[in-house]
């Protein structure tokens, strides 16, 4: 239902003579990577909206029927770049689960680390783009976005110490992960964390006090918790909602069920909840990384031998879907394995895909501005939209 | 008249050097409020030859004008942008005497011209034929004369403290007690010509027009080389006069201890540009129709109301009033 509404609304027509029509992007400033929106507008209110996608396909889910399972989760990092760990770990997951091959307590921990931590680098992309989006590379925007990106060069840090690499990892393997912690990365990570912490508090009492960003969030971009519902949006969208839904609490993964930590639910469904829910988020994957160092046990770090050639692994006949809550919500991956070292046929959900097609539905009505300020609530990545 | 033309020449050129280096000292403090460290390499210490660098830069870039523009509108825009923002400085009075022309109606010429720079700013826009630019000459439109009201009205009131509308004579009226430090009257008044300094000049959290993240940058985006240079000059030194004239109105000009007045009164400039600045790096954009609200529902009521009571006190204070 609420998609034929969308669609009546586009359907108001790219044809009036009072009418303009409006490109903003595929090259655009805030399209965040190469998204299409055009914008029929009736001075500056938005009448319409139609998006047009796929300017970053690169064949996904074809390379991941011809790439090996050890050689694939290096790959799957490329699909969401922003928050590579997440993607690599839903086909993992998927993998294990036809193999039914057992994963060491250590490596699933270890798991859950590199998750959280991927988690806080994402949302200070999100809060710095987010900003720049509405307060512009010369402006308040500008300054919120270098804050948040030192915070994330030191988690980028952490993982280059950890994996050898900044962006895309390949850190998770079927049966365990690749690589161990380093000899004092632990207290390194923690220094880490303390740190990022303190600067929450700093980016909080700057801009929760800041009159242009509350006027410029509240009660724009307003998803009622149907609308979320009905659409399948993700992630802080869904909980920005008032749907108290989390993939580590409600399909437990990694052991998550191990730590003690709080999913963050806001009612309003507009752009300041859907802030709030990330900054609690920021604080609670936080939280996380500081148990998971307390309790990480000893053991190995994989349950299969070292690999000596890429086609080692061979998954039995079987399918299965595996799911993860990444930064922007559930990531899933669905494998069909045939006894290969390749699986048959693959497919990814991504969370920026669900959560971009809510854009018709809640954009016509707002100002040409608020367009903006919503694409950068809703923190698309166009490299799991299009995959 | 050898002698005025000597004085604009001296003075023309004097203004440009200082607004070249306006863009540096702005950089340099965003950078230092972003922790960078901002222009570096070129020219030692700490990039000082930035500006220099980035003018002739601009000079030597490839001139484009769009095949559908409105070729005289389009190139004609940037002259009528420039114009104006020099010439407030006609009656801006640096020391006693220094200065071009020291006009007994100084502040309404200043205003007047000021405000012209909204047709240079709607022709560049309309002539650039780009629907970006289209809606960034419209919320110019808008914006500009919205804050123009809330901005002549609260530089009436140092006009009514001191009452003359010669900028010298107002200067003069400060020597017991600069006006911002006039008890509450002065005060509200110099953050509310602060507020209208902002949004008539278009900077964060009011640049709507330029608007880089949905606009691109509004109605220059289809601008390259030496006519971007112009109007990136224009908006700065209009920016400079501005806070010229906010140093006089409100922080008693040249007046000041020690220190010769034309340095006092450059220090003052700098002082409210970097206020401006620090606004600036600080705040997200607002959308444009509360920015319209913020000017007709909120500003202007309160500038008319401060104007009304200011000229009750002046009167009180003159014994007018029975």
């Amino acid at each position: 239902m609420a998609d034929l509404e969308a669609r009546k609304v586009i359907e108001l027509g790219y044809g009036g003579n009072e009418r303009l029509v409006m490109n903003m992007g595929p090259q655009h400033p805030s399209a965040h990577g190469v998204f299409r929106m055009i914008l029929t507008l009736e001075g500056e209110t938005i009448v319409a909206m139609d998006s047009v996608i796929g300017y970053l396909h690169r064949c996904h889910e074809k390379l991941g029927e011809t790439l090996t399972y050890a050689q694939y989760p290096s790959i799957a990092s490329k699909t969401d770049y922003v928050a590579a760990m997440t993607s690599e770990l839903a086909y993992v997951l998927a993998a294990e689960k036809i193999g039914k091959i057992e994963v060491p307590k250590r490596a699933q921990y270890l798991r859950v680390l590199v998750g959280e931590l991927q988690r806080i680098a994402s949302h200070c992309l999100w809060l710095g783009t987010w900003c720049l989006d509405m307060g512009g590379a010369l402006g308040g925007g500008a300054t919120v976005f270098l804050y948040c990106f030192r915070e994330r060069e030191m988690v980028l840090d952490l993982f280059e110490a950890l994996t050898g690499a900044r962006l895309l990892y390949g850190f998770h393997q079927v049966g365990g992960t690749r690589y161990d912690l380093p000899e004092g990365w632990a207290k390194h990570c923690r220094e880490t964390v303390d740190h990022i912490d303190r600067r929450i508090d700093e980016y909080e009492s700057m801009l929760e006090a800041n009159t242009p960003f509350l006027v410029r969030s509240q009660g724009v971009g307003v998803i009622s918790r149907e609308l979320a519902q009905e659409v399948g949006v993700a992630g802080p969208l869904l909980r920005g909602s008032d749907v108290d839904f989390d993939a580590r609490r409600d399909d437990p993964y990694s052991s998550y069920p191990d730590f003690d930590f709080k999913i963050p639910v806001e009612a309003a469904g507009d752009c300041y909840a859907r802030y709030r829910v990330r900054m609690q988020e920021f604080r609670e994957s936080i939280k996380i990384v500081r148990q998971v160092l307390d309790g990480l046990p000893a053991g190995p770090i994989s349950s299969r031998p070292g690999l000596k050639s890429v086609g080692q692994v061979r998954i039995p006949k079987g399918e299965a879907y595996a799911r993860v809550e990444g930064p922007r919500g559930e990531v899933g991956c669905y494998l069909i394995a045939d006894g290969g070292p390749k699986p048959y046929r693959m497919k990814w959900r991504g969370a920026s895909f669900s959560n971009l097609s809510i854009l018709p539905h809640i954009v016509p009505g707002h100002k040409v501005a608020d367009v903006v300020a919503i694409m950068g609530s809703v923190d698309p990545v166009f490299g799991e939209v299009d995959r | 008249m050898i002698r005025h033309v000597i004085t604009a020449f001296v003075l023309l050129n004097a203004i440009v050097l200082i607004v070249t280096y306006l863009t540096y000292v702005e950089r340099k403090f965003a950078a230092r409020m972003q922790s960078r460290i901002g222009p570096y390499r070129v020219g030692r210490p700490h990039g000082w030859l930035q500006p220099i660098a980035d003018a002739l830069k601009l000079l030597i870039k490839e001139d484009i004008v769009p095949a559908l523009a409105d070729r005289p509108v389009y190139n004609l825009a940037p002259i009528v942008f420039l114009i104006p923002s020099f010439l407030i400085f006609a009656t801006v009075p640096f020391a006693p005497g220094l200065g071009l022309a020291d006009l007994n109606i100084g502040l309404l010429f200043f205003l007047a011209v000021s405000s012209l720079e909204i047709v240079g700013l709607f022709m560049g826009g309309w002539g650039s034929n780009n629907k970006y630019a289209l809606l960034s000459a419209m919320r110019a439109v808008n914006q500009i004369i919205s804050y123009e009201v809330p901005f002549v009205l609260t530089a009436l009131i140092p006009v009514l403290l001191a009452g003359s509308l010669k900028l010298s004579l107002i200067v003069e009226a400060q020597r017991g007690l600069w006006f911002v430090a006039y008890p509450v009257i002065g005060q509200l008044a110099f953050v509310m010509f602060l507020l209208a300094t902002i949004a008539s000049e278009n900077r964060v959290p009011f640049d709507i027009l330029e608007a880089e993240s949905e606009l691109v940058a509004g109605f220059r985006v289809e601008y390259s080389g030496m006519k971007f240079a112009l109007i990136q000059l224009a908006e700065y030194t209009h920016m400079f006069g501005v806070s010229c004239l906010g140093a006089l109105l409100f922080l008693g000009g040249w007046l000041g201890p020690g220190l010769p007045g034309p340095v006092w009164f450059l220090l003052k400039a700098l002082f409210i540009f970097l206020l401006v600045t620090w606004v600036r790096w600080s705040f997200v954009r607002i959308r444009v129709d509360q920015i319209l609200g913020l000017s007709w529902k909120v500003l202007l009521p309160a500038t008319l109301a401060l104007l009304m009571a200011t000229g009750f006190w002046v009167a009180l204070r003159s014994g007018h009033v029975a």
